[in-house]
């Protein structure tokens, strides 16, 4: 059973890191329909952008905080206004067609103005065990567990506490009233765009010290957070939460009991069942927009 | 495209048509690799054109049914079946496939759909790798032998860029006939309006399932096409990047337009080609032409084309309407 154990520890620990990347993912396409296929690559860019100023010399604290302001300012601020807001009445399909492209820019971009070697990246978190209920488990599983669960916690306070949160959420859910009763829309969707940001850079701190830093790495990410997103309900914010912790686990207890060949193939076929059986999500609230 | 007169516009087509015949006889090898690859790349593109661009329904599986194909050629090529049985068999196959895979589509739409089909891809894909006692796993499949038409051999590429051209233009003539025959119709009232097409006595349960199962196929037939022009299939090719590429053809070359497809296979397969003397950066300049394309212009390169000839149209229109309206005044 000690296996169980520090898998499941395992599961949540990347299954956190999914959450966050997949919260980003669902505030994008609630309040402005952005299926961001680049998503993965969001959470990889960071990474390298924190290399990039600790080689110019900067210590790690301030290679992070420029890290997640040039993150901030770049997939935000920069995506919303180059990408999004020119084809956003397009529709759906144009904007995500536009994304599949910006995740191959960004991969090559990387590649070859960086490296196209993996290249390690240093924790946050120090290294080494501690001992939980008579089980070693990890202090980087341990770290990057609380660091997700406090940033899900702000947010979710952000969104449901403050003034500001309720108007992002008048905002995503009926654009027209709100801007009605005086909320400024746009901002608010900016705003969004910035918290995607930040989730995607803070992601990414979390994950390369486990994975290491490689243009490629976005791939993996980017799918099981579409999948985490979808399974746990398009339309909430506590469902891409769910749905992340979940797929974490199902893909880390699938690699040890199904088949490490097969590991991938168990998110999938549940992600099918999910959008067959009930398409608005584990936790979601039927659209009736959209099915 | 209604602004050209018919005779330019079959000369225009002839001409097209001759250069692609006898433009690359002295082409070297790559060259010819690559306008085969780009005919191929036009067919699957084409079969997803039918599903998402006239159909209306979104898939991201394309790349899934062109392995599909490729594995069914590989398989009874180099079994010794000689490949018009084997391209028969990647067509059933494909069809049947796609069929199932568009139940799904009766009960979601738009991205939930896409999903359901990304996540077939990606199924596709595991088996493809890990079912070695038929697919050869991550080996693959080596000496596909390319096939004799008439008696000829299409081992040398220009031969064989032949056997692919003409199996576009066989496509072609197929597709061209299906969208104006009532199937073709009965798609696009399904994209349209589907509760309307419903009303209209459409079965649109069927017409679903259909126009998945034929894009389907046509993957299959690229696919099919694909193993003899490589000759040695693993399947790396066909993993999600793939679909997402067929997908990109499709948008950048106008959904819903019949010619978007070539154009938008040209645009995927020679524009990073042409790319190339910009060494690492072809890629990323690719990428930077997509997007500023489709910021440009959402319905892609034929949506140009349309929203040009469409405000001739007007202003000629606009022009008739006035000179009638001056004439009425100087009458009264």
């Amino acid at each position: 059973m000690s296996n169980l154990f520090d898998l499941l520890v395992a599961g949540l620990a990347t299954g956190a890191i999914y959450a966050l990347v997949a919260v980003g993912f669902t505030l994008l396409w609630q309040t402005s329909q952005t299926i961001n296929f680049a998503q993965g690559e969001f959470v990889m860019l960071p990474a390298f952008l924190m290399l990039a100023a600790m080689h110019a010399g900067a210590p790690f604290w301030l290679a992070i905080i420029l890290g997640i302001l040039l993150s901030m300012i770049l997939l935000g601020l920069g995506f919303k206004l180059l990408l999004v807001d020119p084809m956003m009445r397009h529709g759906v399909l144009p904007l995500a067609i536009a994304t599949m492209a910006l995740a191959i820019g960004i991969k090559e971009a990387v590649k070859q103005f960086f490296s196209a070697e993996a290249s390690p990246f240093p924790s946050i978190v120090p290294t080494g065990d501690v001992s939980i209920l008579g089980h070693a488990v990890s202090l980087q599983s341990i770290g990057v567990l609380v660091v997700a669960i406090l940033a899900v916690l702000g947010l979710t306070a952000l969104l449901n506490r403050t003034s500001l949160g309720h108007q992002m959420q008048a905002a995503a859910q009926n654009p027209t009233v709100a801007r009605i009763i005086g909320v400024p829309v746009e901002r608010m969707i900016l705003l969004t765009f910035l918290i995607n940001a930040f989730l995607v850079a803070l992601a990414s701190l979390l994950i390369t010290p486990i994975y290491l830093a490689k243009f490629s790495s976005g791939e993996v990410l980017g799918q099981a957070a579409f999948i985490a997103a979808i399974v746990g309900g398009f339309n909430q914010v506590r469902g891409a939460i769910a749905g992340g912790l979940l797929i974490g686990v199902l893909d880390n207890l699938a690699a040890a009991y199904v088949s490490t060949q097969y590991r991938a193939a168990v998110p999938m076929i549940f992600l099918i069942a999910v959008i067959l059986l009930r398409p608005q999500g584990l936790l979601g609230r039927a659209e009736e927009r959209t099915v | 495209m209604n602004g050209f007169g018919k005779p330019l516009k079959i000369a225009l087509g002839l001409a097209v048509i001759a250069g692609l015949i006898i433009v690359p006889m002295n082409f070297n090898r790559y060259g010819l690799f690559i306008l085969s690859q780009w005919a191929v790349m036009s067919i699957a593109a084409m079969g997803l054109n039918l599903t998402l661009g006239y159909a209306g329904q979104v898939s991201l599986a394309q790349g899934a049914f062109v392995g599909i194909g490729a594995y069914a050629a590989a398989i009874m090529t180099t079994h010794g079946w000689p490949l018009p049985a084997a391209i028969l068999v990647a067509i059933a196959l494909s069809f049947a496939v796609g069929w199932v895979l568009g139940y799904p589509a009766l009960r979601v739409q738009h991205h939930y759909l896409a999903f359901v089909t990304l996540a077939f891809s990606t199924l596709a894909f595991l088996v493809f790798r890990n079912e070695s006692w038929l697919t050869g796993g991550i080996y693959g499949i080596s000496n596909i032998p390319r096939p004799n038409v008439f008696g000829f051999a299409t081992n040398k590429p220009l031969p064989f860029y032949y056997v692919c051209l003409g199996s576009l233009a066989i496509v072609s003539l197929a597709v061209w006939w299906l969208i104006r025959s009532p199937w073709g119709r009965a798609f696009m009232a399904l994209r349209e309006n589907p509760l309307r097409a419903q009303s209209l006595g459409i079965d649109t349960r069927r017409y679903t399932l259909m126009a998945f199962a034929m894009g389907s196929a046509l993957g299959g037939v690229a696919g099919a096409l694909y193993a003899p022009l490589t000759q040695y299939i693993d399947p790396v090719p066909f993993n999600l990047s793939l679909s997402l590429d067929l997908l990109m053809m499709v948008i950048v070359g106008g959904a819903g337009f019949y010619f978007g497809p070539f154009l938008g296979a040209m645009i995927a397969v020679l524009l990073p080609e042409w790319l190339r003397f910009t060494e690492g950066y072809y890629l990323m300049l690719y990428a930077i032409a997509v997007m500023g394309l489709l910021i440009w212009s959402p319905t892609g390169i034929l949506g140009i084309l349309d929203r040009y000839l469409a405000a001739r149209r007007t202003k000629a229109a606009s022009a008739l309407r006035a000179v009638a309206k001056s004439r009425l005044e100087t009458a009264q």
